[in-house]
């Protein structure tokens, strides 16, 4: 299974990853608690989390698919459109920002082949956000590439490190 | 320690002092370094001792607003006839505010140990732990810490071998500063919207699972350890100005200083010497402009203002602002205090949960005027529309966010008013910040 899939939707929890959703639902006193750690999974399984995926936690935690959508919306780091195979998020909040976060960010889109923040590379590898703080302000500008969490980056440094996760 | 660079001698380390030894992560290693001890002797006291304990230490809340811990503590039920739980804050996303990523990703077993010591004195059996999403190295290790206590039976049914349960997971957030907010964070972790809810009722008698609880940000229940190991009358004693203001505490500096980092001061400690002396002043060439002290909710100090502030949560009201969560973001000469008011007001824009009006539509268009401004096209009235604007957004919210996106307007135009004019009379240009 490709980390990206956009095939028909073939159920996620079944085998391990069913065993590791009960094991996490054992820790609460509701089965709707599940649902954020439930859709980390999904995620982690399929690069972004699909309509029909939501139906299928809907019906494993026994609530309803809008419900589930109604969730999955309000939190920015649920992809619910498929992205790129690196996710690249800048924080360009006013601390980074003073320090030159939107020269961090602007270098990503350029030599990552994005152009637009948001847009995925015509080749299916990158796809660059600016998001708010990420809570490590004494070292700008921080960048998660994926669940790296890179430090200090500057724009000088960008294209070495488009070219180490290229390779 | 002012962590990622040395210590500064004038620092008083306590929770800081294993940053950057990678050796303290491990169970082994804490335990050399002095950890479980303090939970060891709470195991043999009462919940009631543990508070007073906690209560005598003068110890406040870390995660902004300075409640003292003991006291609330005390809010809990003393006949436990439900389960009552505890929630640790670890969502740290206000703006200028890095400490509790340090405290996880370097002494992750002084937050377990804090944890199932409030556990303790509040009688709750599970305690959750609620890290922000992006916050991926501080998890793995936060996760490796919590497995390895389960595995030497610190943490488990009978913790210590005490016969009393203490059970600790990890909630993973996945985007949203407002989960931050404590009754949001209970929101989120029984799997719905992070909205805030309407207090009363207030999470001692109705929290998580409209179960009694306890909140406490990382730092906080971090220094209960110590607390317990050395005494509240040691902790009380560590004070530099306001006796109500007690112990140390991490400021988190960053922006336009020679050395951001982490610094554990003693509070009442000198915002100037924090800024001049332990993080080698502002850039090269350039002179302090103005300095957020308390995370990006509080209003700015200017320059004067920031020099004569002292580091305490009565110090920092004294002189304009607020203690808040002690991230300290410095502003030089270079920065365009317009744009970047707008930028503080956008963050609060995208992370309003959108249910109350005034923040809601308050917040987006304060985005809204101040872009217009800076693009050339701002009149003089609408200086007046922000500050009645923001008049609207302040107290009259479920939730204080609306508040925090007031504040930098607000002080931001009081303070430095003459930056907003040259825009209004077509003076000045936005310009994007470069390092
Ligand atoms: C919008 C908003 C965001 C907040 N974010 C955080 C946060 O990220 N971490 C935190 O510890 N407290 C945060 N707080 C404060 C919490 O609501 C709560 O006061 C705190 O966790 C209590 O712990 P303490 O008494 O140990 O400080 C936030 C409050 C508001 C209104
Ligand atoms: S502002 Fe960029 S990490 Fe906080």
């Amino acid at each position: 299974m490709s980390a990206h899939d956009t095939a028909p939707h073939t159920p996620v929890f079944t085998g391990v990853v069913r065993a590791k959703l009960d094991v996490v639902l054992a820790r609460y006193p509701t089965k709707r608690a599940g649902l954020l750690p439930a859709l980390w999974m999904v995620q982690e399984a399929r690069g972004w989390i699909s309509d029909d995926a939501m139906a299928e936690v809907a019906q494993v935690l026994e609530l309803t698919p809008a419900y589930v959508k109604g969730v999955a919306t309000f939190y920015t780091m649920y992809h619910l459109h498929p992205v790129g195979k690196h996710f690249v998020q800048v924080c360009t909040t006013t601390p980074c920002n003073i320090c030159g976060a939107e020269g961090v960010a602007e270098a990503f889109l350029k030599h990552t082949g994005c152009g637009d923040l948001g847009a995925t590379s015509p080749d299916g590898k990158w796809t660059v956000i600016e998001v708010e703080c990420l809570g490590a302000c004494g070292f700008p500008t921080p960048v998660l590439v994926n669940d790296d969490f890179l430090e200090n980056v500057t724009a000088e440094k960008v294209p070495e490190i488009v070219k180490k996760y290229s390779a | 320690m002012g962590y990622p660079h040395k210590s500064h001698p004038k620092e008083t380390v306590v929770l800081s002092q294993y940053f950057g030894d990678a050796e303290a992560r491990t169970y082994d290693g804490w335990v050399k370094r002095g950890g479980y001890q303090a939970l060891q002797k709470v195991l043999g006291m009462t919940p009631v001792e543990v508070t007073d304990v906690v209560k005598a230490s003068g110890l406040r809340g870390r995660g902004g607003a300075g409640f003292p811990t003991g006291l609330k503590w005390s809010f809990m039920p003393k006949e436990k006839s439900k389960p009552h739980y505890l929630c640790c804050n670890a969502d740290e996303s206000e703006p200028g505010t890095f400490k509790d990523r340090e405290i996880m990703r370097w002494t992750p077993h002084a937050l377990i140990e804090g944890c199932a010591i409030a556990q303790l004195a509040i009688q709750a059996e599970v305690c959750f732990i609620y890290i922000r999403g992006e916050f991926t190295d501080p998890w793995a290790v936060m996760e490796k810490a919590v497995e390895e206590a389960y595995a030497k039976g610190t943490l488990g049914a009978n913790a210590m071998g005490s016969g009393k349960r203490i059970d600790m997971h990890l909630h993973r957030g996945a985007g949203a500063y407002i989960c931050g907010e404590e009754t949001a964070l209970m929101n989120s972790i029984e799997g719905k919207r992070g909205n805030p809810r309407i207090k009363p009722p207030f999470p001692a008698a109705q929290g998580l699972f409209a179960l009694p609880t306890t909140i406490n940000n990382v730092e906080t229940l971090a220094a209960v350890p110590h607390i317990i190991n050395r005494g509240a009358d040691w902790y009380k004693a560590l004070c530099l100005s306001n006796p109500k203001s007690v112990g140390t505490k991490l400021f988190s500096v960053c922006g336009h200083v020679q050395k951001p980092g982490n610094y554990e001061i003693t509070l009442g400690y000198p915002l100037k010497d924090l800024i001049y002396d332990m993080c080698g002043g502002v850039l090269k060439g350039r002179t302090l402009k103005a300095c957020i002290p308390g995370g990006s909710s509080v209003p700015f100090l200017n320059r004067e203002e920031s020099e004569g502030c002292l580091l305490d949560y009565e110090g920092c009201v004294a002189a304009g602002s607020m203690l808040g969560s002690a991230g300290c973001i410095v502003f030089d000469d270079s920065a365009d205090m317009v744009y970047q008011t707008m930028r503080l007001a956008k963050f609060y824009a995208h992370e309003s949960c959108a249910q109350c009006t005034q923040c809601r539509e308050g917040t987006a268009w304060t985005v809204r005027i101040l872009q217009k401004i800076l693009d050339g096209d701002g009149t003089s009235k609408d200086l007046d529309l922000l500050l009645d604007l923001a008049d609207q957004m302040t107290g009259k919210t479920i939730c204080v966010l609306s508040d925090s996106c007031a504040a930098p307007v607000v002080s931001g135009i009081k303070k430095f008013r003459g930056e907003f004019e040259a825009y209004l009379k077509g003076a000045r240009r936005a310009q994007v910040a470069v390092a």
